[in-house]
Order: C-alpha cells, then sequence, then structure tokens
C-alpha cells in the first residue's frame, strides 16, 4: 500500500450517501457494515486511483465499467484460508460430527464461502468421518468472482506448507496430499470433494432463508457487521436451523449480546459452535 | 490540548519495550491506551496477560464491538486487525496483511485518527519493518501528537526510523521519556 498521504477526508453524510447510491442501483447493501472498515477501503480506493473525492468515485462507479466491481471487492474481503483456527474443526469432528451421524441425511450450509478453501477443509473431514455421501453441502457467497474460483478448487501451491499443519492440528486422518495433486504452481482439489457441494451467490443482508439446515457455518462475515446487523442475519440463520442443529462462527464472533443467545446452547464457547435448542416460529 | 486516546505500534523487541512503558507510568494515569504489536498468525495471545500483572491499568485482549474506556489498555489479536471507529469502539476485521502484518499498525492509527482527530497520541517503538509510518502521517496530519521511540535506545530501530523519515514525527525519545511524557500531559 502506498505511503501517499490521504489529501482527502471523507464526511460521513458522504459516505452515507454513497453506499446508499451502491444499494439502490447495484442492490448490494453496505450501509450496517462496520464503518471504520468501510470508510478505510473507501479512502484507499479513492487515494489508489489518485481521485479528489467520493463524488469523482461514486460518478466512475455509476458511469465507467468495471469501478463498481472494484469496489464489491474492497469491501468483501475475501481472505481466507484451508483449516483455518485447526481447533475450530478438531471441535467439530469430537462435539458436532457425532450428534450429526445420527441423521440420515445432513444438510449444511457454509454462508460467506469466500473462495472455498472452509468449503473444502470441511468436506475433507465430512469424508473422513464417513459422512460425506449423506450429505448435502450448500456453499455461498453474495461476490460472484470468488464463487467462480471455489467451483475449480485450484489454489496457489505455496499455500499447501501452512494448510498442511492446519489440517494437522485439525485432527486430519490421513496424509493432507492425499488430497491434491500439484501442477506447475497450483494444486487441483479431489472431484470427489466437490460432488455434493453447490455454490451459489446468497446476500446475507438481502436475500431470505436459504433453505433448512443442520449445520450453518459462518466464519469471520458477521465481524464486518454492525450489531444490528449481526442480530438480522443471526435471527435468519436461527430460522435456518433445525432444531437440534448446530452454528459455527468465527473465533471473534459470538452469540453472546444477541437477541436469539437464549435459544441456543454452548456447545464450544472458544471455538463458538452453538446448537439451537428451540423450535422454529413458523 | 487534552489527549483522549493513545495508540502504540510495536514490533521485534516490543514486549520488553510495553512493559518498561508501563512500569513506568505514573499510578494517576488513566487515558485509553490501544495496542498493535506484532506476532506470528499462530501464536496464541499472552501479551495482555504479561502485561497486566503488576499494572494499575485494566489491560486486554480487544473485542469486537467493545467500547473504549478509561484506565484500560486494548491489544489486537493476534491474526486480526483492530480498528476504531469513530463512537469510540473498536472492530476487528481479518483483511488482508498490511505490511505483512496482521495487526497492522497502519490500519489502527489511520482508523484512530479519524475517530480522535487532534486528541490522539500516536507511539511508535521498536520493530524490524516500516509498519506504522503512514499512520504516523495520518495521526499528524489531523494535529495529533507523534512519538518515535529513539533509534539508538531501540531494540530493532528500523520501525522508528521509519515513522522519524515520514518528517511528521513531533518526538524522538527513550521508553522512559515517553512513559513520563504520556504520564504528564494526559494528567
Ligand atoms: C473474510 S471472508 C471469510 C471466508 C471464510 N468463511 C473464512 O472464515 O475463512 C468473508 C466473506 O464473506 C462474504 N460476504 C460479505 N458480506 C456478505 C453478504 N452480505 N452476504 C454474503 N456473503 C458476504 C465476502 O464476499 C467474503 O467472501
Amino acid at each position: 500500500m502506498s505511503l501517499i498521504e490521504h489529501k482527502i477526508n471523507i464526511q460521513n453524510n458522504e459516505l452515507e450517501f454513497f453506499l446508499e447510491i451502491i444499494f439502490r442501483v447495484f442492490g448490494y447493501d453496505f450501509r450496517n457494515y462496520n464503518k471504520a472498515h468501510v470508510k478505510r477501503r473507501i479512502l484507499h480506493r479513492i487515494n489508489n486511483l489518485e481521485l479528489q473525492s467520493i463524488s469523482q468515485l461514486q460518478h466512475k462507479v455509476l458511469y465507467e465499467e468495471g469501478y463498481f466491481d472494484m469496489i464489491l471487492r474492497d469491501l468483501s474481503i475475501n481472505v481466507t484460508e484451508m483449516f483455518r483456527d485447526p481447533g475450530f474443526y478438531k471441535s467439530m469432528r469430537e462435539e458436532v460430527i457425532p450428534i450429526l451421524r445420527t441423521y440420515p441425511y445432513i444438510k449444511i450450509w457454509h454462508a460467506g464461502c469466500a473462495t472455498g478453501e472452509e468449503v473444502y477443509s470441511f468436506a475433507i473431514l465430512l469424508q473422513e468421518e464417513g459422512l460425506y455421501e449423506r450429505a448435502q453441502i450448500y456453499a455461498t457467497d453474495f461476490n460472484p468472482v470468488v464463487l467462480e474460483v471455489a467451483k475449480k478448487a485450484i489454489y496457489p501451491v505455496q499455500k499447501i506448507k501452512d494448510y498442511t499443519l492446519n489440517y494437522q492440528e485439525s485432527g486430519g486422518k490421513n496424509l493432507f496430499s492425499e488430497y491434491y495433486v500439484a501442477r506447475y504452481d497450483s494444486v487441483i482439489f479431489d472431484q470427489s470433494l466437490k460432488k455434493n457441494i453447490v455454490f451459489a451467490e446468497h446476500n446475507l443482508v438481502t436475500d431470505s432463508v436459504f433453505a433448512e439446515v443442520n449445520l450453518i457455518i459462518c466464519r469471520n462475515v458477521l465481524i464486518y457487521f454492525n450489531k444490528e446487523l449481526q442480530n438480522k442475519v443471526i435471527s435468519l440463520f436461527t430460522e435456518s436451523l433445525i432444531k437440534g442443529g448446530f452454528l459455527g462462527l468465527g473465533s471473534k464472533e459470538n452469540l453472546m449480546f444477541t437477541d436469539v443467545f437464549n435459544q441456543y446452547q454452548v456447545i464450544d464457547s472458544k471455538e463458538k459452535i452453538y446448537k439451537k435448542i428451540v423450535t422454529s416460529l413458523k | 490540548m487534552s489527549y483522549e486516546a493513545i495508540v502504540i505500534g510495536s514490533s521485534a523487541g516490543g514486549l520488553k519495550a510495553l512493559k518498561i512503558i508501563f512500569d513506568n507510568l505514573n499510578q494517576s494515569f488513566t487515558t485509553p491506551i490501544i495496542i498493535a504489536q506484532h506476532t506470528s498468525s499462530r501464536s496464541e495471545s499472552y501479551l495482555a496477560t504479561f502485561l497486566n500483572q503488576d499494572s494499575h491499568l485494566t489491560i486486554k485482549e480487544a473485542e469486537s464491538g467493545e467500547k473504549i474506556l478509561r484506565s484500560h489498555v486494548y491489544i489486537a489479536p493476534p491474526n486480526f486487525h483492530l480498528l476504531v471507529e469513530e463512537d469510540f469502539t473498536m472492530n476487528l476485521t481479518v483483511d488482508e496483511k498490511v505490511n505483512y502484518s496482521r495487526p497492522s499498525i497502519d490500519i489502527l492509527f489511520e482508523t484512530a485518527a479519524l475517530a480522535y482527530k487532534n486528541q490522539l497520541i500516536g507511539i511508535i517503538l521498536t520493530g524490524a519493518n516500516n509498519d506504522g509510518a503512514f499512520g504516523i502521517k495520518q495521526i499528524n496530519s489531523f494535529g495529533g501528537l507523534t512519538i518515535a521511540q529513539s533509534p539508538e535506545s531501540a531494540e530493532v530501530p528500523i520501525m522508528p526510523q521509519a515513522a522519524i523519515n515520514t518528517g511528521c514525527i513531533d518526538k524522538i525519545i527513550t521508553l522512559e521519556e515517553i512513559a513520563e511524557l504520556i504520564s504528564s500531559i494526559c494528567n
């Protein structure tokens, strides 16, 4: 990132207006994302394009091709990795899998799956636990570009060393290298992992309930939302989960202060795994 | 000028440096401090526990949505960026690394500058890269006070030197002097 000083600042009402326009024109609603994050990203974009104001950026986004995609990329942060937080997967194996095993058929929803690393990690875990064949996996994100990457299951080879460590720490049962083939500077994950996964566009802010599922994994997405939006999305999850279904959040996300906390039982407070204990109202 | 908050960025050698500052703070010091200390992404967080041992301040890891309070010191958790909101709460993100670092000092400093404007003190301590230099410029452009640990007193001089090279540093002093200065001006 450049060291050029930000010569401009954005007034909060200008930023709100910009987000309002984005919502009206493109349907993506960032109005309740955390402000410091959004403002910083937009400031850096303005700076990077060597523009003088947010209204100049707004003009480009509205009238020139490619600029909205840039903003979507700036605000959607697709950073992810395989077996991120190995303890989460370990806890899933130990606490959640034994219960999922009691169902003849299970549905799993990865919300905000980015480029798919988390989905394939969990698919590996399901295969090792012998549950993959009875699982239907939905993997959604609101950014169509990352979903295309996710569908391919091809990742840069430099990352494999870290992923292998994560996999081992997560309680992996095999050699990690059994799941991919390396080709030039990429690795391609096994086709058998894809079989039961459906990738689809879904916006947690503006779209409704996706399916009735046994497990929702939504990690490092809510962290970008303000309290109000977190509550709204958690309610959506609560509606989508069957009674006795599980919710797995990111390590710095929490159900504790949300409206629905009393509808869940804490399974693992460190790894943020919860079980829904009430029946849906519908 | 009254200062409402202090942000500190530190990297290699930072643990010892922070300890010296906290050991030398005046007992009546209550201004909130927010720290981005570089750590390896695989490390567990122990900095807060380490510093909290014999301080009159409550030193803890920052949580998302947490309000910034007096007599509190907040530390960015390993592998998360820490951002200050304009309503003086904090948020965490998993954005890509900045200057090879997460937490990034720049991100903390630039968002804190937007929130606290000229009522902010930014301090750069020992370290081996130039994270924080951009943040220092931002704090300076809002009229906040900027301090760098004197490079010759730093375990690793590169980071404070990079901050000094921006031309936006107001004071270049040792750790003991930093503690003394902030104790006196924040009283
Ligand atoms: C930081 S990534 C997290 C990826 C993965 N879950 C993990 O923890 O490694 C956040 C993802 O959430 C997606 N996202 C952000 N807002 C969203 C929304 N309103 N609806 C659906 N996905 C969203 C982004 O596109 C991005 O891919």
